[in-house]
């Protein structure tokens, strides 16, 4: 595949873009496992929401 | 008598639904954006011809012109959240907003840098202060105050309600971006897909494009649900914290009922 003598910008823009999207893609997976975490170490301590207090039987 | 999207929005409106639903959803919106952009990706580089005048930089357009409609896009859906939190005071409706603007930013700042790389080989300048890229710009500096505002203030419902005022106002930015190359003499070329007449692409073209554009806007979709997912698990893990603290302050045991 032949990109022309403009290559490098065309490379450039597609390597930004997949650059941007994998690490919005990896930050929203790591920060939803961090609050996941948070909130499974608050209920392994007994807080509970409301809505769930009533699923253990407390 | 409640429309369809009316039972939606109030079914949706429960956060412990939404996440539910989402969870459903999201393998399935993610999967098929990632297959469109594929295919997409299939298209513009073993498909589309070279453009009569642009060469082989018109394959920049296939990310670049869906970045700039999600750079805008987002922004509305960035508004209509806020319009929701103001008027109707929906439970989801700040943290669609909060977890809008910063993908927002992201893509504004995507469609400012294939446009720059682009703009070099064909306008021979990075960069012209031009009424379009200048707009945009203003574009991106709003996401940005956006989430400055919003962490700037210790009190979220006033940090959520500061800031859906701003974004609310902001919101006239987006016609000023849409038609800057009509009302003004632009370098930036006039809309060719969005336009009264049709598209004055090539098929050849146009429909790489699309199909990028469609990938695109699912990739958004699904990061948004991620996002808002997040924010609400945020938000649990704050509301949890904070009676666990309370808890402790009464000397009441955490697992006790309270």
């Amino acid at each position: 595949m032949n990109l022309g003598p403009h290559a490098a910008f065309i490379i450039a823009s597609y390597a930004i873009v997949a650059a941007v999207m994998i690490t919005l893609v990896a930050w929203l997976i790591f920060d939803g496992r961090r609050q996941q975490r948070a909130l499974d170490a608050l209920e392994a301590r007994g807080v509970r929401r409301r809505s769930r207090a009533g699923d253990s039987g407390q | 008598m409640q429309t369809s999207a009316q039972n939606l929005t109030s079914r949706l409106a429960n956060p412990t639904r939404f996440m539910s639903l989402s969870a459903t959803a999201l393998p399935w919106v993610g999967g098929i954006a990632a297959a469109f952009i594929a295919f997409g990706l299939y298209l513009a580089f073993f498909s589309a011809p070279p453009d009569y005048q642009q060469g082989q930089t018109v394959k920049i357009m296939f990310i670049h012109v869906p970045s700039a409609w999600l750079a805008m896009g987002i922004y509305l859906l960035v508004a209509i959240s806020s319009f929701g939190l103001l008027v109707f005071r929906h439970p989801l409706a700040d943290v669609s907003a909060k977890a809008a603007v910063p993908l927002g930013a992201a893509f504004t700042f995507l469609a400012l840098i294939t446009g720059a790389l682009w703009g070099r080989p064909m306008w021979g300048a990075y960069w012209v202060w031009d009424a379009r890229l200048t707009s945009v710009l203003i574009l991106f500096f709003l996401y940005l105050g956006l989430m400055a505002l919003r962490s700037s203030l210790d009190d979220e419902a006033l940090a959520s309600k500061l800031t859906a005022i701003l974004a609310l106002v902001g919101i006239v930015l987006l016609p000023i971006i849409k038609f800057s190359v009509e009302w003004w003499n632009t370098l930036h070329q006039p809309a060719s897909v969005l336009r009264f007449g049709g598209p004055s692409i090539h098929a050849s073209i146009l429909v790489p494009l699309l199909v990028m554009a469609v990938g695109f806007v699912l990739a958004f979709t699904a990061m948004h649900l991620m996002a808002m997912r997040n924010e609400i698990l945020r938000r649990r893990v704050k509301a949890l914290t904070l009676a666990e603290v309370s808890r402790a302050g009464a000397g009441i045991p955490a697992g006790a009922k309270g």
